[in-house]
């Protein structure tokens, strides 16, 4: 019952995952880029959840007549990786602004014309 | 539990928690101080923790006194120690150099400085010593997100981009190692590394475990700046402040290398990373092609800290090769590269710390003349350039040395000749800069460019005195980087 719901949930960590990239590497504005790098992150956030799902499982708190429960450890751990995700994307957000501020500009065709290097040669991160 | 036995936490927590005070203190010198006793005091116990394990054998420290797999444990092996005490040392030696000689960061930002070098140098010893797959992901973030601060602290706008750059390609490395600790979470049911080990030859031959290994390594390798994963290394090191690209350099790659190391090793194994996965023809596929199109660049390059950071990528590309030669003495030579390396390359822009500071620049013709107005400082460099080509009586002969013989082991013999020709670019490009030191008129023969402070030259000498000492004593580091290598191996046979 659960085989093609459970499935679901990884192809949808796939196209995050992949869409997440692909903004990344496609996008030239750099507070975009980092949208880009938070769906990423968040897939993986995803998939860590979906793993924690025992068949039949319940809810991971003691209850009687239950003897199947799912795995809550892959849910704390996550949480630790949201904290750093999170700070992550302040720790971008927060270079963007000292770039725009010195720069005046996010683009990366701006940067590359303001460092003087061919828009190619640094290109995509 | 006596305070001796806590120590391995101690290592991780002090800087952590200095860290914060070093902000309180401000900026008035206090916080500079606070940091270099922070480092030094865990320099004194990496030494003890490896004289612990080198009489006793490995040890094991449980936090809060909870076994694994329920609690979180640090393994302490012969590796471990190893690398603890090289990371420690150096950047003991080069935080020593930067101190008390002008920033480059305004007097305003020290004590911030101070404080994401130590939260870097928390998470580096926490990778190292952890043995639990989750948390060294955690760790490795702690030290990603310092470093990413710490490289956009530099002068020039363009260590924002570099930083940003570096954020970027880092975040997706961890991410991707997150998704590999996922995948085996799944199949092994546990976080910690043994345990892991030691279910994981059952399942080698699911596709998530496959899977697993292979984002492992990606992630791994971007963080390595394994070619062609390199890109954001060469802008961090030259625009980040010299200090930095200095301490980076000796130590962030090089707990990298450990992480390859401890995972291809101690958790997958040899016999499925390196013979059942085709890591070992990749590693030495990549190793290569990254030790000559990066020596290459370094030949061409005219601004000195591109061209050690270049160089930086072709070293790593030698002991990716080593580890893929997937022999004890291949592994033995990688660990011996991984220290040697440490120790030259920390030294060599530890040199250019300096000439930043008094000549203003790091392009070729700053050096111009330099061999007559710095020369303790330039003999220092041209000492450890020495080292870094390869020649005997130094420490970067023995581990080339090392590499040599391993391969000739296999008889690989496009191999042998790869390294010579990576010696003989070593060669160019040291040259390159030791010609402007010493055949070149100085280019304002009156500008006052002095002798760098003592505080600098002697952490500066000490690690160049070491390069010599191991390149001629190679009783310590071979012998244990043999036992090291035993050690990994062993738990595998």
């Amino acid at each position: 019952m659960s085989e093609t719901l459970g499935l679901f949930n990884y192809w949808m960590v796939v196209v995050l995952m992949m869409s997440g990239l692909y903004v990344v590497i496609a996008q030239h504005n750099l507070v975009k880029k980092l949208v880009g790098l938070s769906l990423f992150q968040t897939s993986i956030f995803v998939f860590y959840i979906s793993m924690g799902k025992v068949d039949d499982g319940f809810v991971p708190i003691v209850t009687e007549g239950v003897s199947q429960y799912s795995n809550p450890l892959p849910h704390v751990l996550i949480l630790t990786a949201i904290v750093v995700g999170v700070a992550t994307l302040s720790v971008g957000l927060a270079l963007a602004v000292r770039i725009r501020e010195s720069y005046g500009s996010v683009e990366e065709r701006d940067l590359d014309t303001a460092d003087g290097v061919e828009p190619t040669e640094v290109g995509d991160a | 539990m006596t305070l001796a036995q806590q120590l391995p936490m101690i290592v991780v927590i002090l800087p952590l928690l200095a860290s914060p005070l070093c902000v309180i203190a401000g900026n008035g010198g206090r916080a500079k101080l606070l940091m270099l006793l922070v480092v030094w005091i865990c320099t004194a116990i990496s030494v003890q923790l490896l004289s612990q394990v080198v009489d006793s054998g490995p040890i094991d420290y449980q936090f809060g006194g909870w076994e694994p797999p329920w609690g979180i444990a640090y393994h302490l092996d012969l590796l471990s120690v190893f690398v603890l005490l090289l990371v420690c040392g150096i950047s003991a030696l080069v935080l020593s150099g930067g101190h008390k000689i002008p920033q480059e960061v305004t007097e305003d930002k020290v004590s911030y400085f101070c404080a994401l070098i130590l939260l870097a140098l928390s998470g580096f010893f926490g990778i190292i010593l952890t043995a639990d797959a989750f948390n060294l992901f955690v760790f490795l973030e702690i030290s990603s997100l310092a470093s990413y601060a710490l490289i956009s602290m530099g002068k020039d706008r363009r260590a924002l981009r570099a930083a940003f750059q570096y954020l970027i390609m880092g975040s997706i490395g961890a991410s991707f190692i997150l998704v590999g600790i996922g995948f085996l979470y799944m199949m092994t049911g546990t976080l910690n590394m043994q345990d892991m080990s030691e279910r994981l030859p059952a399942l080698t031959d699911t596709s998530t475990v496959r899977a697993g290994f292979a984002f492992f390594i990606v992630g791994i390798g971007l963080k390595l700046a394994l070619f062609p994963l390199h890109f954001w290394l060469p802008n961090a090191y030259t625009f980040a402040p010299a200090i930095i690209s200095a301490l980076l350099a000796g130590t962030a790659t090089k707990v990298a290398v450990y992480m390859l190391l401890r995972v291809t090793l101690g958790i997958f194994g040899i016999n499925f990373a390196l013979e059942q996965m085709p890591l070992d023809r990749l590693l030495l596929i990549l190793g290569g092609s990254g030790v000559l199109f990066a020596s290459m660049m370094a030949v061409m390059e005219d601004n000195v800290k591109r061209l050690l950071a270049y160089s930086s990528v072709a070293q790593l590309g030698y002991m990716a090769m080593a580890l893929g030669l997937a022999s004890a003495a291949g592994v033995t030579a990688a660990m011996l590269h991984l220290f040697n390396h440490a120790l030259m390359k920390s030294a060599l822009f530890l040199a250019i710390v300096p000439v930043v500071i008094h000549v203003g620049g790091f392009h070729l013709h700053h050096l111009r003349g330099l061999g007559r107005t710095m020369p303790w400082t330039m003999a220092a460099f041209s000492l450890a350039g020495l080292s870094l080509i390869g020649v005997p009586l130094t420490a970067g002969f023995v581990s080339k040395w090392y590499l040599l013989s391993s391969a000739l082991e296999q008889h690989l013999w496009a191999l042998v000749v790869l390294i010579l020709i990576g010696s003989l670019m070593a060669l160019i490009y040291m040259w390159k800069m030791l010609e402007e030191i010493y055949f070149k008129q100085p280019e304002n023969p009156n500008a006052a460019a002095a002798e760098a402070p003592i505080q600098l030259l002697i952490p500066l000498w000490i690690l160049v005195a070491a390069n010599i000492y191991f390149g001629i004593d190679t009783d310590l580091t071979v012998g244990l980087a043999e036992q090291a290598t035993q050690a990994l191996l062993g738990a595998h046979p």
